[in-house]
């Protein structure tokens, strides 16, 4: 395990309107597919840290929908995410349109504009690299998105902000 | 200004190669124009183009020296441009990493294959 190299997530700005971020696994490309497409699996790891998912329910099929929702193990409060797939290519290509559910938060992010989400997965020794490309249609929508590292609700959670800002100080002339 | 149209201006001044180089070269110290168009088969008058995009988003500035006017990097604007695609990459990347940990246990113990459809 000690030996294996160690894969870290990288953010790229395509165009105006997307992000696309990749990252390596060691791991088949189709235990990689069922991490993200079994909902079991999928709850496990597609979190927020301090909060609970407690929706978490995928029909994996073109057209079919599905739902995420969290709570915030503080306070109780929710939001997620809804959408449905488009490309279904099994362990190789999904893509699905995702709609913001504010649950009980007050949100500036766009409600009526989905995001456009195409992940592919490709695996060379054994190693799986994925790529997702999020499209928020406007780069407006990509910035607010970007920003709030998703969305408003997690702020109350993450004091990453703080640490990253007293990090990067230390260093200006 | 706001933040989000500082970022603007950082990032479309950074979207040039010519001007990724002359970061890159204002980022190793200060630099006169002359030594910065140095390495380009450019006039100075385009260099000076650019160096003015860079200045307009204030990614550089011009130093004391009136003879040399040498041009140096600023840090805040290309450090809140780092800043804001770093903060959202450690977003996923602590995703992953929590997937990372899945897939071993997955590893170690296939799942049964149970996807009903409904």
């Amino acid at each position: 395990m000690t030996t294996k190299e160690a894969f870290t997530a990288q953010v790229t700005l395509p165009s105006d309107t997307e992000v696309r971020v990749t990252r390596s696994f060691h791991a088949p490309r189709t235990l990689v597919w069922q991490a993200h497409t079994v909902p079991e699996l999928a709850q496990r790891w597609l979190g927020y840290p301090g909060w609970s998912m407690p929706v978490c329910e995928m029909d994996v099929r073109p057209g079919g929908k599905y739902r995420w929702r969290w709570r915030s193990e503080e306070n109780g409060q929710e939001f997620g995410f809804f959408g449905t797939f488009n490309e279904v290519s099994e362990p190789a290509k999904l893509s699905y349109d995702q709609y913001y559910d504010p649950g009980n938060f007050d949100s500036a992010m766009p409600l009526d504009n989905p995001t456009r989400i195409r992940s592919t997965y490709t695996e060379k020794n054994g190693i799986t690299a994925l790529v997702t490309v999020l499209d928020f249609g406007t780069k407006e929508a990509r910035d607010a998105a970007v920003s709030t590292g998703m969305t408003d609700g997690m702020e109350a959670s993450y004091q990453r902000l703080d640490a990253l800002f007293a990090g990067e100080e230390g260093k200006q002339d | 200004m706001q933040a989000s149209e500082r970022l603007d201006l950082t990032f479309a001044a950074l979207a040039d190669p010519t001007r990724r180089a002359i970061m890159a070269r204002l980022a190793l110290g200060e630099a006169s124009v002359a030594e910065l168009a140095a390495p380009f088969n450019m006039s100075q008058p385009a260099i000076s183009k650019h160096l003015k995009v860079l200045e307009t988003a204030g990614l550089i500035s011009t130093g004391q020296d009136a003879n040399k006017r040498p041009r140096k990097i600023e840090g805040g604007p290309m450090q809140e441009a780092v800043a804001w695609l770093e903060d959202y990459r450690k977003f996923w990347e602590r995703r992953y990493e929590a997937l990372d940990e899945l897939l071993g246990q997955m590893e170690a113990k296939p799942p049964k294959s149970k996807r009903e459809r409904r």
